[in-house]
């Protein structure tokens, strides 16, 4: 590679990212003016969360169900099965609750957002709120993200609560553990420390994922495959972006 | 010299001019879409702006509506540099302006009527019952009041455009910009089109910007065309004046010859070696 390409890439990288973080400030303060609109936010929250409600549900039954086979499975080697309750809520409420639902959450609402936005994009709807003085930031964007931000931490707790009678499905009704030490071994070890970080690792994936599927869209090249391309970027980088920022807040919550 | 050829004389005052182009150049990517682009847009009159594919028309109407900024010259509006406005103040303009979007642009998720009243709901505090009256005043002049319920989706090329001039109208601005308003209609559709424009401009007194390169419906209308090539005016004045010039390259725009000085193929190689290149490679 020659040193003007290596320049070239470079400048262009560094230009993304300005233009990245331009936008992420405009961002935010576009949602001062769009919390005077309320009817708008509330629509997103439907489309981003109550739309995803079915999804999260069952794959939240589904994990849950997996802990407890595994948990029984693992636990009962060392004659600790009764554990089981704290091991399926320290594991949901932490971890599994938040990643998982932020993962389906970028796959389920980011692509839609970012299509949507796209295509508004392509047919020119954006720039024609432009020319009717009415900015898109704080019309379409703002309350697609704030949207995004409410549902996530919302999904994720409803993600937890369904894992966790999913494990008490399995381990309590099909492996006979019993149901009062099930739910009194969590009641006992599950501290108020570890429902807030899973509280505030939903409410760092919602606004990141949020906003990676917010700019995709707004940036999005305004063809067909512009607009998959960007869709495609927002679920990979929101995944990426996900996993590593779960390390990284485990390791300060630690 | 009669008074309706007066109008259009060059040397008519500057307040005249409702939009106002002065020595323009822009550029994207370093290839110059405008090198010393002069349009003077006078109120009250249908100004076309003509000119071939990739001219930079639709460029010219974002220049004027503050989407873009020229790199050098002045783009006025309504007496003000648009280049030099604050984002509230080009706002303020725009509220005098409509634009009527070559696809409609309309809110896809929104029906006809509650398209018509964005702008207004946007913009003002009126009750429901005065927003109901004034979209349904706007969209029976263009003659779609019966499908106000319906969706951007179940509309027809034709009906959509309609709508979109609905919603450009509907807060009264003083200019109309039509970003190629005839394409693609059929010809019911497009004999609805250039009378509403007409009407528009008749009975509002609304100043009109149509860029298009549709020259047979331009002549219609317009009281003045200008033509672009190259980044430039090559020729200005009525369509009659256009029709008779003995300029190349309005003439060879005008009669849609192949032949003349804008090229219709794009630049490539020997057309022979290139061919014979490709069975020896």
């Amino acid at each position: 590679m020659s040193n003007a390409v290596r320049h070239g890439t470079i400048l262009e990288g560094l230009r993304k990212t300005g233009v990245t973080g331009i936008f992420f400030a405009r961002l935010l303060l576009a949602c001062v003016p769009a919390l005077a609109r309320p009817r708008l936010i509330i629509a997103q929250i439907y489309n981003a969360g109550g739309r995803s409600l079915i999804i999260i549900m069952l794959s939240g039954l589904f994990t849950g169900m997996v802990i407890g086979l595994l948990g029984q499975d693992v636990l009962q080697r060392f004659g600790a099965e009764t554990a089981l309750g704290t091991l399926a809520a320290l594991g949901l409420l932490k971890e599994l609750g938040p990643v998982l639902t932020s993962l389906l959450f970028a796959g389920r609402a980011g692509t839609a957002l970012t299509s949507e936005i796209g295509l508004m994009r392509a047919t020119d709807q954006l720039t024609a709120m432009e020319v009717m003085a009415v900015d898109p930031m704080s019309y379409v964007a703002a309350p697609r993200f704030l949207g995004g931000f409410i549902a996530m931490p919302l999904l994720a707790a409803v993600f937890s609560v369904i894992g966790l009678y999913g494990a008490q499905l399995v381990g309590v009704q099909l492996l006979g553990i019993d149901r009062g030490v099930y739910w009194s071994q969590m009641q006992s070890s599950v501290g108020i420390h570890d429902v807030t970080e899973g509280i505030v690792k939903s409410l760092v994936f919602g606004a990141v994922v949020s906003l990676i599927a917010v700019t995709e869209g707004y940036h999005a090249e305004p063809t067909a495959e512009g607009v998959g391309l960007a869709t495609t970027r927002t679920v990979v980088a929101s995944s990426v972006l996900t996993l590593l920022l779960d390390y990284m807040l485990t390791a300060v919550f630690l | 010299m009669t008074d309706k050829e007066n109008q259009h004389a060059p040397s008519a005052p500057a307040d005249d001019a409702v939009v106002d182009v002065r020595d323009v150049h822009y550029s994207i990517d370093r290839r110059a879409i405008f090198s010393g682009l002069n349009i003077r847009v006078r109120r009250g009159l249908i100004t076309a702006v003509m000119g071939p594919s990739g001219t930079g028309k639709t460029t010219l109407l974002r220049l004027i509506t503050g989407q873009l900024y020229a790199d050098s010259g002045v783009v006025s509006v309504f007496g003000r540099d648009v280049g030099g406005l604050s984002s509230s103040e080009t706002y303020a303009v725009r509220r005098r302006m409509g634009m009527l979007f070559q696809n409609g642009a309309l809110l896809t998720d929104s029906d006809v009527f509650e398209n018509v009243a964005f702008p207004v709901r946007e913009h003002t505090d009126l009750p429901e019952s005065l927003i109901r009256k004034l979209v349904l005043t706007k969209l029976e002049a263009v003659g779609l009041r019966g499908a106000a319920e319906l969706m951007p989706a179940e509309l027809s090329g034709g009906m959509a455009r309609r709508v979109a001039l609905a919603r450009a109208i509907v807060m009264d601005p003083e200019v109309l910009l039509y970003d190629e308003p005839f394409v693609g209609l059929d010809p019911i559709s497009l004999g609805v089109i250039v009378r509403l424009i007409k009407q528009m401009n008749q009975a509002l007194g609304i100043t009109s910007i149509v860029v298009s390169h549709d020259v047979q419906e331009l002549a219609t209308i317009a009281d003045q065309s200008y033509l672009l090539s190259g980044g430039t005016v090559v020729a200005s004045g009525t369509p009659q004046e256009l029709a008779r010039s003995d300029s190349e390259t309005v003439h060879q725009f005008m009669t849609g010859s192949e032949e003349g000085p804008v090229r219709f193929h794009y630049p490539a190689p020997d057309y022979a070696s290139q061919l014979l290149g490709a069975d020896e490679g």
